[in-house]
């Protein structure tokens, strides 16, 4: 019959239509009482009703492995940087949009930390080569989205002081790389005293000479 | 530059056309531009190549070469064709520099049209007794020819990254405040901006319709009058723009208008490294950038020979097949847009699509532009607790969700009486004109790279093709709406057989990759189609040649053919059964 096609169509429709309800108020009541709060991410096959929300009201929390800007990292203890000034996230930047200046001693010999550090947010896409590729763990990939400036300058070129953050908001944001890579760093740390107990003496000499050459 | 086998005796083809091919290479066969039309006739009536699949070209130090890709694809499943799925590769080398010129193939392959055009475009070559060479993706007027190897854009810093200002004495410089219209940037001799006007497009010309005057129509006296649809037009899906000739409200001519949104994308790939193209690929088609990633990393591993692990094989076959039902979704969604069913069943289809990009979020770290592959592997393993929440998804959500969609859309009839029978094309055209994908099938050709040249894992899968025989936007629909069904029915079984196991080949991870000399053709059967990658190594670390077989492209060369006879209002849903994404067209 001519219409059979629309009329089970518009049955959808008037399904999806009550479902939202029904679905809102069962899944997020603080939509209609009390206040709002971050909501976790929809789950597969049970929602059915509405996905959106009401930001920034409401927000979802974000993926644990969600990546915006890069953040620079200090330890939160001694308050030292982590970056060596490696220039390797510089290196494999797509757009190219981190600048680094290598600090120097009074007789001009380079020293292991950044003396400027700028990332360029309008440029930034995001990729999270820098952080995939830093040797020391010192770049990482941040979860704050909200960075929109007025100006482009000095609003969007992020500088030391704006990059760092300490290892506890590394480790807040993401706890299961930070974990992991604690770990990683513990065993390390293990087998250099291991090895050191071996033999004593090379291991020694040399504290933390792993700035690469170019 | 490649090493070179000289064959002194039989060379191929030399008993049908005597003297075309003059060289052998591991690369392909070098043809002599003037015998270029007799070997493509013979190569498509007596060998089976009915189908140009990409055209491309190289400039190399002492010739420009033009690469053609030809695949048998009318009869692939016969037996005889089945034996050689392999490309047949035509390269016409060009010594004269000065004045690059060469026979176009448009008369034997239609589909070389507009990859004609964009050669022209990029590389400054001509095609003779091309209908309509001029510019495609930049616009008429622009001085010089982008993807020679002596052009520097606007903004040129060096000929590769990264760039040495960067580090290890980085201070930060605006780019516009570096170069913009300064030393990299030419004039002609004579110029003067003021007396400048840009050339103006004979569209009705190219269309080769009449100016003005009456229609034939027996009833009305129609008038002839040239439309301009787009370039921002709500139901173009994206900066598009197509000039339609008509006679009354019925199409007589149609030229598409592309390129807003180009950012010459090929070379901004010569300029990066390796690695860094791959975030690059994930803002071409940006519906479905995994399929992007997964075709760049399978040219490069090509290229240099790099093994992927079985577990890695298998989360990116998981990711590829996530993303063709985001991608069909949005196609079938935005069909209905175009038809008038404004945005309920693209919401619909958008809603599934989120819960896919929570997944991809979960692994990637970013909904769209995922960048999740690596060469040799993934970015990184599954997060835990997600091939639960992609089971749940693809088990107990998407088959019901794909029943709600067949109720909502497919027995709709106005939407049957809209679509069938509207933008036919045959079997034999849409083969001619290099349609891929979703549009060949629904032309009726079996035709699927996953099938015809299995990459990846995909012969293990157990999955069918979806064809459909009448060619028309309805069947377009419909092979989507399938393809979607066997997309969960490869999640399925590539989920459950999901091994443990490492990500990536053992080593550490480089970022500075050392592919060999040589060139590389990887290609993927993306949800719009072959959207393949086609790469030339000097040995250096960023690639000398990178060049997109964009499917959404290429599948609009058959747009005027398809428009030509209906109504304009039908004009819109023609294009919106292409399914084009802007992002890749003009990349």
């Amino acid at each position: 019959m001519f219409g059979t096609g629309i009329l089970k169509g518009l049955g959808v429709t008037l399904k999806e239509f009550i479902g939202t309800y029904i679905d809102d108020i069962r899944k997020i009541p603080s939509r209609y009482a009390g206040g709002r709060h971050e909501l976790d991410q929809s789950q597969a096959s049970a929602q059915t009703g509405l996905f959106t929300v009401q930001y920034p009201e409401e927000r979802h929390k974000v993926a644990e492995r969600f990546r915006y800007i890069p953040i620079l990292i200090y330890d939160a203890e001694t308050g030292e940087d982590r970056c060596t000034a490696c220039g390797i996230c510089a290196k494999v930047c797509p757009p190219q949009c981190i600048w680094i200046v290598r600090a120097k001693d009074e007789k001009g010999k380079p020293l292991t930390k950044p003396a400027e550090f700028y990332i360029d947010t309008t440029i930034c896409m995001n990729c999270g080569f820098c952080a995939e590729f830093c040797p020391f763990d010192a770049i990482k990939m941040d979860h704050d989205y909200e960075i929109a400036a007025y100006q482009r300058m000095p609003g969007l070129i992020f500088d030391l002081q704006r990059l760092r953050v300490p290892t506890t908001y590394y480790a807040r944001i993401r706890p299961t790389d930070w974990t992991a890579e604690e770990a990683a760093r513990e065993a390390e740390k293990a087998a250099k005293a291991a090895r050191a107990a071996g033999r004593p003496a090379p291991a020694a000499a040399a504290p933390a000479e792993d700035q690469p050459k170019r | 530059m490649t090493d070179t086998m000289m064959q002194m005796t039989g060379l191929p083809f030399s008993d049908v056309v005597p003297g075309a091919v003059t060289e052998v290479t591991k690369n392909g066969i070098v043809v002599a531009a003037d015998k270029l039309l007799p070997l493509a006739m013979h190569l498509r009536d007596r060998e089976g190549y009915d189908y140009l699949s990409m055209v491309t070209s190289v400039d190399w130090p002492q010739y420009f070469e033009v690469v053609y890709y030809l695949y048998r694809v009318g009869a692939w499943h016969s037996a005889a064709a089945a034996a050689s799925q392999e490309p047949l590769v035509l390269k016409v080398r060009l010594p004269d520099k000065a004045r690059p010129e060469l026979p176009s193939v448009c008369s034997i392959w239609p589909g070389a049209d507009l990859q004609e055009r964009e050669v022209y475009d990029m590389m400054g070559i001509r095609f003779t007794d091309h209908p309509n060479l001029r510019r495609i993706l930049l616009w008429e007027g622009f001085q010089g020819w982008p993807l020679r190897k002596d052009f520097k854009e606007p903004y040129y810093e060096e000929d590769a990254k990264p760039f040495k200002s960067r580090h290890p004495d980085g201070k930060h410089a605006w780019a516009e405040d570096r170069v913009p219209w300064k030393d990299n940037v030419t004039y002609p001799v004579g110029w003067d901006p003021d007396l400048w006007t840009q050339p103006e497009v004979q569209y009705r010309k190219i269309m080769q319709v009449d100016g003005g005057g009456n229609g034939h129509s027996s009833e009305f006296k129609t008038e002839r009058v040239l439309v301009n649809m787009g370039p921002q037009h709500p139901s173009t899906h994206g900066v598009f723009r197509m000039v339609i000739a008509v006679d009354g409200e019925n199409v007589v001519g149609l030229e598409p208008e592309i390129g807003y949104l180009h950012r010459c994308h090929e070379k901004i790939g010569e300029r990066n490294t390796y690695i860094m193209n791959i975030p690059f690929t994930d803002r071409l088609d940006y519906i479905a950038s995994m399929s992007n990633n997964f075709g760049y990393v399978l040219a490069v591993e090509k290229l240099a020979g790099i093994q992927v692990p079985e577990r890695a094989e298998y989360i990116r076959v998981i990711m590829a097949e996530l993303t063709r039902i985001i991608s069909h979704f949005i196609a079938v969604g935005f069909l209905f847009n175009d038809l008038g069913a404004y945005f309920t069943p693209a919401l619909y289809g958008l809603r599934e699509r989120e819960l896919i990009l929570d997944l991809f979020e979960a692994a990637a770290g970013s909904r769209m532009m995922c960048n999740y592959m690596r060469f040799g592997g993934v970015f990184a393993d599954l997060p835990e607790g997600w091939v639960e929440r992609a089971k749940d998804l693809v088990w107990n959500r998407l088959p019901r969700v794909m029943e709600d969609f067949e109720k909502l859309l497919a027995g709709n009839e106005i939407f049957e009486t809209r679509c069938r029978g509207l933008g036919v094309l045959t079997a034999e055209e849409a083969i001619a004109y290099s349609m891929a994908g979703p549009m060949l099938r629904a032309s009726g050709v079996p035709y699927d790279l996953r099938k015809a040249r299995p990459y990846s894992i995909y012969d293990r899968f157990d999955f069918d093709i979806c064809t459909r025989p009448e060619g028309d936007v309805w069947a377009r629909f419909r092979v989507r709406m399938d393809e979607i069904y066997q997309s969960i029915r490869i999640l399925k079984q590539a989920l459950d057989g999901l091994p443990a196991g490492p990500i990536m080949p053992p080593g550490k991870k480089q970022y500075q990759l050392r592919v060999p000399a040589g060139e590389a053709y990887g290609a993927v059967e993306g949800p719009k189609g072959e959207l393949g990658f086609y790469i030339v190594s000097d040995g250096k670390p960023n690639p000398y040649r990178y060049h997109v077989r964009a499917p959404t492209f290429i599948n609009l060369t058959s747009l005027e053919k398809m428009c030509i006879g209906h109504k304009i209002a039908d004009s819109v849903v023609i294009l919106g059964a292409i399914d084009i994404v802007l992002g890749e067209v003009d990349r």
